[in-house]
């Protein structure tokens, strides 16, 4: 089944009087269970696309399908009530909410969605076993390493069991053996429970653990 | 919603000092509006307090036809045979005490210097001129039988630079539109502390009084002090017949009212400004807040958090600054208008005429006060975050993410 569809989008930026084409004219679209890696040189337009697929963004021209949904048009609240418990993010720098814990950040989300306390401690707890943070729950995110920030990133943004998760360059910021970790995480998690991933990256440790692989050039898919 | 607060409080705590400062200035405006509202308060009581125990009573008992502001001396004004009305009128549960006074008008004159006064005729043993017994600074006090010593303000004899002892000549308007003249021995001073009241107000003893004003066995009113101030109006019904007027103390102390409306009014205005102030400090605050947090922001728009949510992230973090500063500034406001409740600030003769007002001010604060005020502090407060936290939920979420990378 298909999580979310491009047809035809494009992006322009104007800033002042420049004006940059970021996409240029894409289409595709994101089958249910992918593992997807978005690649291109910088400035290609990965960070674009994934914004527009995650209803973060709108697009200048084209249309964005979200289960099957317009998103093209809607406004801030409608989009924002589209991204929640849909739509996870994990994003290059470690978005953790400062002044919360490991465990109140992964909660945050379950609380955006109405779950009950026992709920979203089960979640909360299943989630930390699975990335690995059981032990750092009741760390602030300056008191957690860049590794362990990013994997309770993931877990984050897995907890309302969304349809798909958009990750820019997860491990952009990590060493070597943390970016793996990362992603082992990840390809575990999508293997076990089928939610899709979709990451944006430049780095061909992390592209070869990509099932499909979309390759952007100049705002296009090449 | 619980969450918001806790993310507002742990916010609040990030940045201490800022939070501390910000919650000071709220705090330092609230108690200064508390000790401005009990000070104002204090006055305006003590203001009717003395108007009741020196000038009006709580009640006034007076002919049909006098006229207090032309101090009338006509016999058909004035009450006759008054210590019996006063007897009468005492006789009641309700009353403490009931006394007949003579007011007229007349110059004292001590060597080349003179000066227009009040006289007013006294019984020296009433409960209701201790006042003035108590208020002796100097000299002995009147008895009712002296005829030739007076009592006088010590304002007006530092004035005249007269002490106990000296001897004056009293001019008196008559009840036949006459001026009578007899010298007197100055027997004491008395201060009632109230210096718009002793500068022009000289005491004879109530029969000496009638004797020189010509007003053979009359009085101006029967003055009415009550155990129960609240009993006033049902008492001043009772009292009406129709050859008498019965006037309440807030008849004869309409300018107090004016006064007291004015100043109520002129206290929020001061409300406005001076919370419009702290406000100011909490805008910065908050908008110093939404602009480091602007990655914050975004990562939980992205989650989905509407921008009514986000908003009201920032309508709990200024409610919490206004609960901790409204409760620093009401603590201190009360500590400081506490102190002058119980020791009074001194602030001399202010000049105002018209109206009481003591040497020494004590604040007065109430329950009624405090709550009005912090409401008002607390909705203002709150007001002052519309602008942060508007600002806060019209980030677009990408540009917010971007903020701070
Ligand atoms: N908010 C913006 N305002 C103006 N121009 C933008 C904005 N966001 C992106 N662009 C431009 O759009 C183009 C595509 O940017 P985008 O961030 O999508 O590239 P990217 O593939 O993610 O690059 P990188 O690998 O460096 O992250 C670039 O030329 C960029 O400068
Ligand atoms: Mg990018």
């Amino acid at each position: 089944m298909e999580v979310t569809r491009v047809e035809n989008v494009t992006r322009v930026f104007t800033i002042g009087k420049v004006e940059t084409q970021a996409l240029r004219g894409i289409s595709l679209s994101i089958e249910e269970g992918e593992f997807t890696a978005l690649v291109g040189p910088s400035g290609s337009g990965k960070t674009t696309l994934l914004q527009l697929l995650g209803c973060l963004d709108q697009p200048t021209g084209g249309q964005v399908f979200v289960k099957g949904q317009d998103v093209s048009r809607l406004n801030r609240n409608q989009r924002a009530d589209m991204r929640r418990g849909t739509i996870g993010f994990v994003f290059q720098f470690f978005a953790l909410i400062p002044t919360l814990t490991a465990y109140e950040n992964i909660e945050m989300p379950l609380l955006l969605n109405k779950h009950t306390p026992t709920e979203r401690r089960d979640r909360v707890m299943q989630l930390l076993e699975a990335v690995d943070l059981a032990d750092r729950a009741h760390h602030r995110p300056d008191q957690m390493s860049g590794g362990e920030q990013q994997r309770a990133a993931v877990a984050r943004a897995l907890a309302p069991h969304p349809a798909i998760v958009l990750a820019d360059e997860p491990t952009a910021n990590l060493d070597t053996a943390n970016g793996e970790q990362v992603m082992d995480i990840m390809t575990r998690l999508n293997q076990e429970t089928g939610v899709t991933f979709v990451f944006a990256t430049h780095d061909p440790r992390v592209i070869k653990y990509a099932r499909r692989v979309i390759t952007l050039r100049d705002g296009i898919v090449a | 919603m619980i969450q918001l607060y806790k993310m507002a409080w742990r916010d609040l705590g990030r940045n201490r000092r800022r939070t501390f400062f910000s919650m000071l200035a709220l705090a330092f405006g609230v108690a200064l509006l508390v000790f401005m509202d009990s000070f104002i308060a204090g006055e305006m009581r003590d203001a009717l307090q003395l108007a009741i125990k020196l000038q009006s009573g709580h009640l006034q008992v007076r002919t049909a036809t006098y006229n207090e502001d032309k101090t009338s001396l006509k016999w058909e004004d004035l009450i006759e045979n008054p210590d019996a009305v006063a007897a009468r009128i005492a006789a009641r549960p309700e009353v403490q005490v009931a006394t007949p006074r003579l007011y007229a008008t007349g110059i004292v004159v001590a060597g080349d210097t003179s000066a227009g006064v009040r006289v007013v005729g006294i019984d020296p043993d009433s409960a209701a001129s201790a006042p003035f017994s108590e208020g002796m600074t100097s000299g002995s006090y009147l008895t009712a039988d002296d005829r030739g010593g007076l009592l006088m303000g010590r304002t007006l004899a530092d004035k005249l630079k007269l002490s106990s002892g000296d001897k004056v000549n009293l001019l008196v308007n008559t009840s036949n539109g006459d001026v009578d003249q007899q010298p007197f021995v100055i027997r004491g001073l008395f201060s009632t502390g109230t210096p718009g009241y002793d500068q022009n107000t000289i005491f004879l003893p109530l029969s000496k009084a009638q004797a020189i004003a010509r007003a053979d066995n009359r009085a101006s009113i029967i003055l009415i002090l009550l155990k129960d101030q609240d009993q006033t109006d049902a008492l001043a019904a009772a009292l009406q017949e129709p050859a008498y007027q019965i006037k309440t103390y807030n008849q004869m102390n309409p300018l107090l009212n004016e006064f007291e409306q004015y100043a109520n009014a002129m206290m929020y205005v001061f409300y406005l400004i001076v919370l419009g102030i702290t406000a100011t400090v909490i805008v910065n605050t908050l908008v110093m807040s939404v602009f480091e947090r602007t990655r914050e922001i975004g990562i939980l728009s992205a989650m989905g958090m509407r921008g009514g949510r986000i908003m009201a992230m920032f309508f709990a973090e200024s409610s919490l600054l206004a609960v901790g500063g409204i409760t620093m500034g009401v603590a201190l406001g009360s500590l400081i208008s506490a102190f002058v409740q119980r020791y009074g600030i001194f602030i001399g003769d202010f000049g105002v005429t018209g109206i009481f007002i003591g040497e020494r001010i004590y604040t007065y604060l109430t329950l009624k006060d405090i709550i009005t005020l912090a409401i008002m502090a607390f909705v203002i407060t709150l007001l002052s975050a519309i602008y942060p936290a508007m600002v806060a939920a019209r980030l677009e979420p990408v540009e917010a993410l971007h903020g701070g990378k």
